[in-house]
């Protein structure tokens, strides 16, 4: 019989004890609007009284019917709630694709500085000269770290980078007549927002099929090119953690066609200070300021998604972005030229972009460099303890900042993928991302990031090791069964979707009338 | 009354001139529990190949496509409260939509139960 | 290096088991003309405190709200946040979390989704709300985008009342676009949208109360948009004004789209902010960004999950609503822990607290010599014109130490009917004093 990080024994059957509250520690919350009514308040505001005269007839007649909490419920409901949650703080989040690093706390306490949170976005300029001073500051870093000639800020997050990133691109090509460039080149392996993105521009995708080795091919590039296409969508190092060894060549064949090269750069984390994606050929490439730059992912988001452009796609960029002038720092806030315009209000996640600063000047560019190459080095760890027991689905080049392995050594076991993530959940650890890259059957996605140390590298590993064992050896029922030793056991998705329940309602007998 | 099968796994079951078109077990079987369904509108006028209604599971979302050209004539309503029916009995009761088929020599162009079973092995 | 574990020794024993002679071998597939030929010139790492000291020393060139009276407003609104949500958005339970894809070990996430969700449905009056999205503006954006795929018309009109900004993204969003079309600045909360509707239209987008303060009429536009199958598109850039005024969704409203930030949520010079999105429930499967529902376990017990998710783009890819990936999951913490704490009770009172507050700020202005206030109604901001070029106005405010709001042409450059008028707004944190001091510094500079 295994035993978790508690000590206490895993597998089907421990778990025989259940209550309806639940501890303290594994609570069963009651919903905010089951424990809260409409009378209770946690915030001491006087209770002013207005008139109606100048609100045109418009005042509010529906019900609000908001539940409320004083301070001590309130306190309670969301520290009860909080512990139902894993987090990096709490444990190895191996999710790859995601880089969740340690999120330094200092960070935090700078962007709750009152000189940038208490800011407002349209206040004079000449009252946010540190902001803007700031916001100068990270563009240089970022512009140094990746050797391109401009940056625009303002993305709220990598998606929304790559529609920025594309939106240049269309711009840059409708201005020099070439507006009949319609298809974009994504390879298979590509992140979903990548076709996402260019079928939102209008572009039509081709997909780029990936090679046996995990890699894309110059040459199946080139014979997709032609004077229909506007840009490839290149994610490099890629989705299946590697490095594309023919980069140069890609974008050589790319420029020549008169496409621009557009990097998802999700995987930054693995070449920082390492690589410069300026001297792979790149025009345009996000950075995800909450992967690399340790900005927290917050339950999901707010991100941020910088773009970098080369200077050709440099006077598309949108506004507004800092410049010199006069009198210290200006805020060009209007189209000017040939820029492609607005695709925020106001200056984006000033909250993040002070995080992300604080992050790089703590780890310095020599810091940063040894964070990549730590990344790097933990992944490939993880990959020669477990590829003697793990079926690996590319092995000709030296994995980057991922471990990539495929469902293979699980035939004929009964244990899937999905089955053997919520295994290790039984263990302690997050499930490292499953079923992406779509490119590689039962895809297993592992990232440790920089932050582990090799006692967790090697729990995580001795733990992995002891599932492929154990699922090989016919327990499938640990692995089907889990996770038994969560807040939650396996949930219904099918139910969820086929009758959707997307908000809480009164209970029908509750707004009876007494009897 | 015969039934012809696509490579991507509709059958349309031919009823004089009208044909009945859904999913095979095999592709509700690979699809899992079926949790919405897009269907087309009455009198929508399809090519062969066309892309005539969406079925999703909780982690996908596949096209049906027409199997040959011609006008939807009636969609199965059902689908719309209960799409696991498409699970339970993709044949018969999980049907999607009706089509009046506009050449019937596309048909021939289809594959028959024993080539599509085939396919499927 | 705090941040890095590793030792020496370890790098090197982990190389040995990796069986790579030095790190430099594991970048082997890196063209060797881009691999550390270069000198960053970056400064090396530093000490918590070097870097504390620096980026103080940069904030502190900054004039923060709370540094003297503050009438800044038109889409950002700075209202308090009580000192339990910023104690628990850091817990780190929730901060260093990631998108709860695992539902077994994300249910506080996944219910607190669910609450936000409810909220902002009843907050708005429509049927169902998305786990938000990044801000107001390009939450607008995709509301357009929406109603085009819902009526599959293509027409859009935005009303001259819509934040500027807001207008110039969805601009951006549907470049190159015919059917688009912007009415002109409305500072005087007349609008003829309604004459700009016909049978082409998918949509027409209103805000109230509008960006110069105005409260529009969304029964009127409602109707006449229904009228010829078109959609209202409602946005809301102060969210506390739902706490006065009629949810939209009770006045005929389709699509409702409104900036989050004022509740839980700090200025932060514009973002992270959170974009709230509620419909009627026959538009979900239309509907952008991420949704939780309610389900149960293997065990039968309640528990949350994202659902719908074939809309999105990990699993539809180019054939998705929207790329849109993240959420604003955070800032819809913020929001929802301060909306719970608010309750109706709280909600309520704060609203006409600013109310109260915004007619004490316009009594006072009219009677300012050089200053007409345009509103007839607002809620909690109002438009002035002035004597005076408003742009060079508000920097001599600024000098005094006094942020006077919005001068109109910042946003509205090449609108020279609008040089004049400056965008105020009052809160609750707005005191007499604060009112007595513009207006005195106003009386001053425009006399």
């Amino acid at each position: 019989m295994s035993m978790n990080n508690q000590g206490r024994p895993t597998g089907v059957g421990t778990s025989g004890f259940s209550s309806t509250s639940g501890s303290s520690l594994l609570p069963n919350e009651p919903l905010l609007f089951e424990i809260g009514d409409t009378e209770h308040s946690g915030v001491d505001l006087p209770d002013v009284t207005i008139t109606m005269d100048r609100l045109g007839g418009f005042e509010r007649k529906t019900p609000l019917d908001l539940a409320g909490l004083t301070e001590p419920e309130a306190m309670r409901h969301y520290v009860r709630l909080s512990r139902l949650n894993h987090s990096i703080d709490s444990g190895m989040y191996p999710l790859g694709s995601c880089t969740m690093k340690h999120n330094p706390r200092l960070n935090e306490k700078m962007a709750r500085l009152p000189g940038f949170s208490d800011i407002h976005p349209l206040q004079p300029v000449s009252t946010v000269q540190g902001a803007l001073e700031l916001m100068n500051e990270l563009s240089h870093w970022l512009m140094t770290l990746t050797n391109t000639a401009a940056v625009a800020l303002t993305p709220k997050a990598g998606a929304h980078g790559e529609l920025l990133g594309m939106m240049a691109i269309k711009a840059a090509q409708t201005a020099a007549g070439q507006g009949h460039r319609t298809i974009v080149l994504v390879p298979e392996s590509a992140h979903g927002t990548n076709p996402a993105t260019a079928a939102f521009l209008g572009y039509s995708v081709k997909p780029i099929p990936a090679r046996t080795d995990g890699t894309v091919d110059v040459q199946a590039v080139k014979d997709a090119l032609s004077p229909e296409v506007a840009a490839i969508m290149l994610t490099n190092p890629n989705t299946c953690g590697l490095f594309e060894p023919q980069v140069i060549e890609i974008a050589e064949a790319v420029h020549a066609a008169g496409a621009f090269f557009y990097c998802d750069g999700a995987n930054f984390n693995a070449i920082m200070g390492v690589v410069r994606p300026g001297d792979l050929g790149i025009d345009a490439m996000h950075i995800n300021l909450h992967k690399t730059f340790s900005t927290p992912h917050g339950g999901g988001g707010p991100g941020a998604g910088p773009v970098v452009l080369s200077a050709a796609l440099a006077p598309f960029a949108p506004v507004p972005f800092v410049r010199k002038g006069d009198n210290g720092l200006e805020l060009v806030e209007h189209e000017t030229g040939e820029s492609l315009g607005r695709i925020t209000a106001f200056q984006g996640q000033m909250g993040m972009y002070v995080r992300a600063l604080t992050y790089m000047l703590s780890h310095g560019g020599d810091g940063l460099a040894q964070a990549a190459q730590d990344a790097v080095l933990n992944a490939n760890y993880i990959k020669a303890r477990l590829s003697h027991v793990f079926s690996v689905p590319f092995n000709d080049y030296p994995t980057m900042h991922e471990a990539l392995f495929d469902d293979t050594f699980l035939a004929g076991t009964g244990v899937t993928t999905l089955d053997f993530a919520k295994a290790l959940i039984d263990e302690g650890f997050h499930p490292m991302t499953m079923y992406f890259p779509l490119v590689v059957h039962g895809a297993m996605l592992i990232e440790p990031t920089e932050s582990e140390s090799k006692q967790t590298l090697d729990r995580f590993c001795d733990v992995m090791e002891e599932l492929a064992l154990d699922a090989k050896s016919g327990n499938s029922q640990r692995f089907t069964s889990a996770p038994m030793n969560a807040p939650r056991r396996r949930l219904d998705e099918t139910r969820a979707a086929r009758s959707p329940i997307l908000k809480w309602e009164r209970p029908v007998e509750a707004m009876k009338p007494a009897e | 009354m015969t039934t012809k099968f696509t490579p991507d796994h509709e059958y349309i079951r031919v009823e004089g001139s009208t044909g009945i078109v859904g999913i095979t077990p095999f592709a509700q079987e690979a699809l899992g529990d079926i949790v919405f369904v897009e269907l087309p509108a009455v009198g929508k006028v399809l090519k062969k190949g066309d892309e005539a209604a969406v079925v999703e599971s909780v982690k996908a979302a596949s096209e049906i496509y027409a199997p040959v050209s011609g006008t939807v004539t009636e969609i199965n309503d059902e689908l719309t409260g209960n799409p696991g029916l498409i699970n339970a009995d993709p044949e018969a009761g999980g049907w999607i939509y009706k089509i009046a088929i506009a050449d019937a020599a596309e048909l021939d162009g289809l594959l028959d139960s024993d080539a599509y079973a085939e396919l499927t092995l | 290096m705090r941040y890095l574990p590793h030792s020496e020794a370890e790098r090197a024993e982990m190389l040995g088991v990796i069986g790579a002679a030095n790190i430099d071998a594991l970048f082997s597939a890196v063209p060797a003309k881009a691999l550390k030929t270069f000198d960053l010139g970056l400064p090396a790492h530093s000490p918590e405190f070097l870097v504390e000291a620096h980026l103080k020393a940069l904030s502190a060139k900054n004039h923060a709200g709370a540094d003297g009276p503050f009438f800044v407003g038109a889409g950002a609104y700075r209202h308090h946040v009580p000192a339990t949500v910023d104690h628990l958005i850091q817990r780190s339970e929730w901060l260093t979390a990631y998108t709860p894809y695992q539902p077994e070990i994300s249910q506080g996430t996944l219910q607190m989704l669910f609450e936000f969700q409810t909220q902002v449905a009843k907050l708005t009056g429509m049927d169902v709300a998305n786990a938000s999205l990044y801000d107001g503006s390009t939450g607008t954006a995709e509301a357009v985008l929406m109603a085009r795929r819902l009526t599959k018309r293509n027409k859009i009109v935005l009303s001259g009342g819509l934040h500027p900004h807001y207008r110039d993204v969805v601009k951006a969003y549907l470049k190159d676009d015919a059917d688009l079309e912007c009415l002109s600045a409305s500072p005087d909360g007349q609008g003829d949208i309604l004459d700009h509707i016909d049978e082409h239209t998918a949509a027409i987008v209103i805000q109230t109360p509008d960006f110069y303060g105005h409260l529009r009429n969304m029964k009127a536009a409602a109707d006449a948009a229904h009228a010829k199958g078109a959609l209202l598109i409602v946005v809301i850039t102060e969210v506390v004004s739902l706490g006065l005024l009629e949810a939209p969704g009770a006045l005929g409203a389709d699509i409702v789209v409104a900036e989050g930030q004022s509740i839980g949520n700090a200025l932060n010079f514009g973002g992270p902010y959170l974009g709230l999105m509620a419909t009627r429930k026959e538009f979900i499967r239309q509907m952008p960004g991420r949704l939780c529902g309610e389900t149960v376990d293997a065990e039968g017990q309640r528990g949350f999950v994202l659902t719908l998710s074939t809309r999105e783009q990990h699993i539809r890819r180019e054939k998705a609503t929207s790329n849109i990936c993240t959420n604003s999951g955070l800032c819809a913490l913020a929001f929802s822990i301060h909306m719970g704490l608010l309750g109706e009770a709280g909600f309520t009172r704060l609203a006409r607290l600013n109310h109260a507050h915004a007619c004490k700020l316009a009594d006072a202005l009219a009677a300012v010599p050089g200053v007409e206030v345009l509103n007839d109604t607002f809620f909690n901001e109002m438009t002035i014109r002035t004597s005076q070029p408003a742009a060079e106005l508000i920097e001599r405010l600024a000098a005094r130490g006094i942020l006077g709001g919005v001068p109109v042409s910042r946003l509205e450059p090449s609108d020279p009917s609008v040089a004049n008028l400056i965008v105020l707004a009052a809160t609750e944190l707005t005191t007499d004093a604060d009112i007595s001091a513009l207006c005195a510094a106003l009386s001053e500079e425009l006399a």
